[in-house]
């Protein structure tokens, strides 16, 4: 019972929730989403097959998705996070178990009409059930190492299931969305300084390690670290990737070649380019204005879902809609490292633009979990 | 459990400071990616589009059409012909097996085709042309052109290749083309990027090899757009290359066909020179052999013929075969004693057919001997023992340096394979080569042109030129390049005494004018084309015996010099048969026909002939197996 259902005659009920949905939220999502159709129409060499008409479709489902979710008022989402957390677990021990061999990983479950991503999923469960726990526990222990403990083994339990897929880009999204999810919830700055300080021993360990039997990362991932460190060495193995999207992004130029005229993407140098690639097309044929913009709409999204979150006066609507935010900036923002070469490739893709069905539908159906916090907020 | 509303208040305060930090931090962290994007777009474009442009652009070579080869009249020797062949390109033909099944019915495929061309498609990517049928007769093009919607994915295209149209009259002195080579690469250490391309085809021997450079060309180039595959999108430009240097070569196609066709059945060289310009008119070796199959890939069991045949069809004997020049030399020995002054003209020496030196007999070849010899005599009878006595007055050194002085034991620049530089002795020579000194002994075999004097029939006929004109006459093979006169030699004097001179001349005239001279019997009657000329007669053995008694290695090469007409020389022509036996019986003859041939520029008519020898000069001529003027052109006929 928390202070939020003492609070709710002014909350408004039935189809006026629509006027009090953060609209400006759901228009950027959908500007961004046509930039993603607009890509993946010139990466087909201006086609909207294969890609750009089951993105569409995916995006009008994830929308009534996210209309839907925004209609149930949020304290019902909070009673499901356990559930939704324990089922995206059991998912991921589906593909574990049964899951299809895609690119040399486990990581989807074919459901006939999509394939779904458990670990897409979890990304946005975790948060869920995060923010429930904390708007559970007593303010006053959330910095005890017991209370501590429980929220960090919340979320090495699922990383361990991811990687175990491998998938090193989820991983990372997961271990650093919970990790901003119990800063924000207040724990205390020594915990991170302290993990500050045994990642850094991790890293070496796992460095250390290579080529032993203990050793903890798989060859190809060992692999992406080395070329990312040092691209050049292998400019036509691993490091390919990496080259071509910075030639790609570099030969933009400011305004960029043009719409479908990114030699880069249309002569096929360009890897992955309509999913983990997506945004070198946009660089090289928008140039550096295509690129800013669609940064600064990512950015806005983000913005408005901060000021959302702020005013909130509801522990957990408040964390949901921040942990969320946070999620989706570590999607562009480890994507754009990647493909800009701040980043090793880590195969994640940019949200609601590159293409693939779990990502799409999944942070859709998350926004509405933001848009629900948002119109059954405590006024 | 319940709340205070001071405790939301408190955790509500938390959440929105932590939030804000973290709104601030993501705004940083996107400054940077906006940073990062501002570098590599704006600051490092002009890079980067570089390596995009190197990345779409490839560049493709269009080999230049090789330059073509004329004789001094314009008669084609060496040919770009052009060749018809039919690519298939995999993701066209769909069903590949089917496709070439089709193939093979209208045009000639065998078994063996059909499965190295399969594995050479599936070897490929699906989009690249591979070379199905090569070397094919319009005919067969025609065909697979009218059915081409039954062969999807088939091309007929032409090529350009090599063709010797003169067939083996001109193996040696043009050469042949063949691919380029790992051992090429690294001899020629040419940049050139056309010897990149597999199976270039560059020059591999005579004129050839050595005027690769000007006969090449220089590439054109086309740039194209490509994928990451390398598939080709559309061609951007295209730069044609320069076709190589035309090159017009001295020599006459159909003197040399007559004296190929002359020299038929023996091991012989033959050599024409211009004693005006020093234009080679021809080199013929024989026997030849065709430098198209060359161009094709010739066949082992073809090509072992050649390397085993006993007559050594491959090498060039005009210009690489080198011989003692037996009497031939005496000329030589003669003007250098003649000069040095240690005998006149007039001056007789007893000939007892023999002659001693040091307890060793020296004989001469007539075993009775001349009598009293004056130069003359010496000369036209060619008496060896006349020169014994000279050559111990004068000595090898002056010998040698006359020898060298006429284009003897010197390499003649000539752009032919392996141009053989012969040997002029001298004392400096023997002590290095053989670490001995040297013998009177040794002079006495070099004054007749017999011990370690070499001599090629390129040199022979140079000689021949320097004696007829008293002129430093220098060959000259490539008349022009590209309509560009190359220069001539006229040459400057020798700088030799014109009053001996023409006394050995006259000798030589005599040689074959006079009823006592050694080729009195192969004289030409005509008085306008007068010859003067000299036999000679090298031993391979020591022993005496009669040449019909020996097998055909051992027996005597036969030679003959010659410079016609006598009074106003045109040409100079050295003869050389293998183990011919006598140069009066074997060289002379050949020689003879050689002057009339050239000289009338035609067969010439039996009139300039004895009339004892009308008989078999027509017998010849009628079974000379001459090239049928009427397909002078086409030289399909001879491959």
């Amino acid at each position: 019972m928390s202070y939020l259902e003492y609070n709710l005659k002014t909350a408004p009920t039935g189809l006026s929730k629509i006027f009090h949905l953060n609209w400006p939220v759901i228009l950027l999502l959908t500007a961004v989403s046509c930039v993603g159709f607009l890509m993946l129409f010139s990466v087909a060499g201006g086609s909207l097959t294969p890609w750009v008409e089951p993105q569409m479709k995916r995006f009008a489902l994830g929308m009534v998705l996210m209309f839907l979710v925004a209609m149930v008022p949020i304290w019902f989402w909070r009673n499901m996070a356990g559930v939704a957390y324990l089922g995206s677990l059991a998912l991921l021990l589906l593909v574990e178990l049964f899951g299809a061999v895609g690119m040399g990983a486990q990581r989807w479950i074919d459901l006939g009409f999509m394939r779904l991503q458990p670990s897409e999923l979890t990304k946005f469960t975790l948060v869920m059930i995060l923010a429930a726990y904390y708007d559970w526990l007593d303010v006053k222990k959330t910095s005890r190492p017991f209370w501590v403990i429980i929220p960090i083994l919340l979320i090495l339990v699922p990383t361990y299931l991811v990687l175990r897929q491998p998938d090193l880009g989820t991983a990372i999204l997961l271990v650093a969305g919970g990790g901003i999810i119990m800063f924000l919830a207040g724990v205390s700055w020594y915990y991170f300084a302290g993990v500050v300080a045994s990642g850094v021993g991790a890293i070496t360990a796992v460095f250390k390690l290579r080529g032993t039997e203990w050793q903890f990362l798989k060859d190809y991932q060992y692999r992406r670290i080395d070329t990312f460190l040092d691209p050049s060495s292998d400019p036509l193995g691993a490091g390919y990737h990496i080259t071509q999207s910075k030639i790609a992004l570099g030969s933009g130029g400011w305004t960029g070649r043009g719409f479908m005229q990114g030699t880069q993407s249309r002569l096929n140098f360009l890897p992955e380019k309509h999913t983990d690639f997506i945004f070198t097309t946009l660089a090289e044929e928008f140039g550096f204005v295509g690129g800013v913009s669609l940064l600064t709409l990512y950015t806005l999204i983000i913005f408005f879902c901060v000021v959302s979150a702020l005013r909130n006066k509801d522990r957990f609507s408040s964390l949901l809609t921040l942990g969320i935010a946070a999620t989706f900036f570590l999607f562009f923002a480890v994507n754009m490292s990647m493909v800009m070469g701040l980043a090793p490739v880590v195969g994640v893709p940019l949200p609601l633009v590159s293409y693939g069905g779990s990502a799409m539908l999944v942070i859709l159906v998350a926004f509405g979990l933001v848009q629900s916090a948002h119109v059954h907020r405590p006024r | 459990m319940k709340r205070t509303a001071k405790d939301s208040e408190f955790s509500s305060r938390k959440i929105s400071r932590r939030g804000l930090i973290m709104g601030g931090a993501q705004l940083a962290f996107v400054g940077a990616l906006g940073l990062r994007m501002r570098y590599l777009q704006v600051d490092q474009a002009d890079q980067f589009r570089m390596l995009a442009e190197e990345n779409r652009i490839n560049v493709r070579l269009l080999p230049p059409a090789r330059g073509l080869m004329f004789d001094r009249n314009g008669a084609l020797l060496a040919a770009n012909e052009q060749n018809y062949k039919i690519v298939l390109v995999r993701e066209d033909a769909g069903d590949v097996e089917e496709v070439l099944a089709r193939l093979a019915q209208l045009v000639p495929l065998t078994a063996e085709d059909l499965e190295r061309a399969t594995r050479e498609i599936y070897r490929r990517s699906p989009f690249v042309p591979v070379t199905v049928a090569d070397r094919l007769r319009w005919e067969d093009i025609s065909a697979v052109a009218v059915n081409a919607p039954a062969l999807p994915g088939v091309t007929p295209e032409v090529g350009l290749s090599r063709g010797y149209p003169r067939g083996q009259d001109f193996a040696h002195v043009v050469g042949y083309v063949g691919p380029v080579s790992d051992y090429d690469l690294e001899r020629l250490n040419d940049p050139d990027p056309l010897l990149q391309i597999p199976k270039f085809q560059i020059g591999k021997s005579g004129v050839e090899a050595k005027l690769e450079h000007e006969l090449r060309g220089k590439a054109g180039h086309r740039r194209i757009e490509v994928n990451a595959t390398g598939r080709v999108m559309r061609e951007l430009d295209r730069i044609d290359g320069e076709p190589g240097a035309n090159i017009q070569l001295s020599v006459d196609a159909d003197l040399q066909n007559f004296i190929q066709a002359r020299l038929a059945g023996e091991s012989a060289a033959a050599s024409v020179i211009d004693t005006e310009t020093g234009d080679l008119l021809a080199i013929a070796s024989s026997p030849s052999f065709d430098p198209n199959k060359f161009v094709r890939g010739i066949s082992v069991a073809d090509y072992s013929e050649l390397t085993e045949n006993k007559y050594r069809p491959l090498a060039g004997k005009a210009v690489q075969g080198t011989y003692p020049p037996g009497s031939t030399f005496k000329m030589v020995t003669a003007l250098a004693a003649l000069h040095d002054g240690v005998v006149s003209p007039e001056d007789t020496v007893y000939c007892p057919g023999y002659t001693y030196l040091g307890g060793r007999r020296f004989h001469c070849w007539k075993r009775g001997g001349h009598g009293n010899v004056n130069l003359h005599d010496s000369l036209m009878r060619s008496c060896d023992v006349y020169y014994y006595e000279l050559a111990q007055r004068v000595g090898i050194e002056k010998i040698s340096a006359m020898a060298r002085l006429l284009g003897l034991g010197e390499r003649h620049d000539l752009p032919m394979s392996a141009v053989a530089q012969g040997l002029a002795p001298t004392k400096d020579w023997k002590r290095e080569r053989h670490g001995e000194g040297w013998q009177v002994g040794d002079t006495l075999n070099a004054a007749i042109g017999q011990g370690f004097v070499l001599a090629s029939p390129l040199q022979l006929s140079i000689m021949a030129a320097r004696l007829a004109t008293g002129r430093t006459v220098t060959p000259r093979l490539v008349k022009s390049i590209n309509g560009v006169e190359q220069p001539s030699h006229a040459g400057t004097p020798l700088g030799l005494n014109e009053n001996l001179l023409r006394q050995v001349r006259r000798a030589m005239f005599d040689v074959s004018n006079s009823r006592r001279g050694t080729a009195f019997r192969s004289r030409i009657v005509e008085d306008a084309f007068r010859m003067a000329g000299k036999t000679g007669t090298s031993q391979v053995r020591s022993a005496v015996v009669r040449n019909q008694d020996v097998p055909w290695e051992q027996r005597d090469h036969a030679l003959f010099v010659c410079f016609a007409p006598f009074d106003a020389p045109k040409i100079a022509v050295s003869v050389v048969v293998e183990h011919g036996g006598g140069g009066s019986k074997a060289a002379a003859p050949v020689a003879r026909d050689i002057v009339l041939q050239a000289l009338y520029g035609g067969l010439p008519p039996l009139a300039a002939y004895p009339a004892a020898d009308h008989e078999r000069i027509r017998e010849m001529q009628r079974e000379l197996p001459l090239r049928n003027p009427s397909s002078a052109e086409d030289g399909k006929d001879q491959a």
